[in-house]
């Protein structure tokens, strides 16, 4: 797993099973990846949490919607997608000034593969597959970033 | 009850080989773990799409190694890089090694090794399914004999 800036891997708060899926009711996701198998994993990985993905199959789909004002505060974006990749499609989303946690979840493991999606803007980037504890992690970090633009 | 317990073992005892034998690894019981009774065929409508996939990807690169005129050694790695995301997703182990192994075979441009591994990869994957069907198979059993199906640990 590759940690960008200001991202810290500090104990998790394990809140229990219904107010897990209670709280994240109100968190959108955007599910970002081109195979329709890993599409339905990830959707449905993120159901067990309560959340329920939006999913598209290119970059281009992902900056459509927020072009038309769509707004999500999760993107799980695939690096490997036709149309437009998940490298171009992370720059042209911060171009645009979207502050969303952007995630990479790449099958690509090699580190400097990583380092190279990672520096198009990504908060984080994961190998695949997607697993409950990444998803745990995401939230908690999801939370605490809601917590401090509340407080800003 | 008899018959469903002696279904439930023998469910129990595939499934225990599958992940000894190193079929299946701990992503494939993550992927059972999601299923529950909002999505009671979760797992088979995953596995169905994967057997899809892969099948097509096993063609692909059958067709790319059989050409005369030059094998596009990029188009026959791009499909084995598809395969071993999609079988690592699932928890598919032996057939995702068989593809790591590919893919430097792609890198080196060796046919000869590329059709090897084909091989390896082909019989893999027809065992990964003939496994999961029959496990399948023995999940229908013992739902219709009025039993549940074991969780898996």
């Amino acid at each position: 797993m590759v940690l960008g800036n200001g991202a810290s891997s500090s104990s998790l708060n394990m809140k229990s099973g219904e107010d897990k899926v209670n709280s994240n009711k109100n968190l959108s996701v955007l599910v970002v990846d081109d195979d329709p198998l890993i599409r339905m994993l990830h959707d449905m990985h993120l159901k067990k949490f309560g959340l329920n993905p939006q999913v598209v199959e290119d970059g281009k789909k992902a900056v459509d919607l927020f072009r038309i004002g769509a707004s999500f505060d999760l993107i799980l974006m695939d690096k490997e997608m036709p149309v437009m990749n998940g490298v171009e499609a992370t720059k042209e989303l911060r171009d645009m000034g979207i502050n969303s946690m952007i995630v990479g979840v790449t099958s690509r493991g090699l580190e400097i593969e990583m380092q190279d999606f990672m520096e198009s803007g990504l908060d984080f980037c994961f190998e695949k597959p997607l697993t409950p504890d990444m998803i745990t992690f995401l939230l908690n970090e999801l939370n605490k970033k809601n917590d401090d633009d509340n407080n800003d | 009850m008899d018959i469903v317990n002696q279904l439930q073992r023998q469910f129990i005892d595939h499934s225990t080989s599958l992940h000894r034998e190193g079929i299946v690894d701990d992503q494939f019981t993550e992927l059972q773990k999601l299923q529950d009774e909002n999505s009671p065929d979760f797992v088979v409508e995953v596995v169905s799409l994967f057997f899809e996939d892969s099948e097509k990807l096993l063609n692909n690169m059958a067709r790319a190694l059989e050409q005369a005129q030059g094998v596009d050694f990029k188009q026959v790695d791009a499909s084995v890089h598809q395969l071993k995301g999609s079988s690592s997703s699932i928890g598919a182990m032996r057939v995702k090694n068989a593809c790591i192994a590919f893919r430097s075979f792609c890198e080196a441009q060796n046919r000869e090794g590329c059709l090897r591994c084909l091989q390896k990869v082909t019989h893999e994957y027809s065992l990964l399914k003939n496994k999961l069907q029959s496990l399948f198979r023995l999940e229908q059993q013992i739902l219709a004999a009025g039993g549940s199906i074991p969780v898996a640990k």
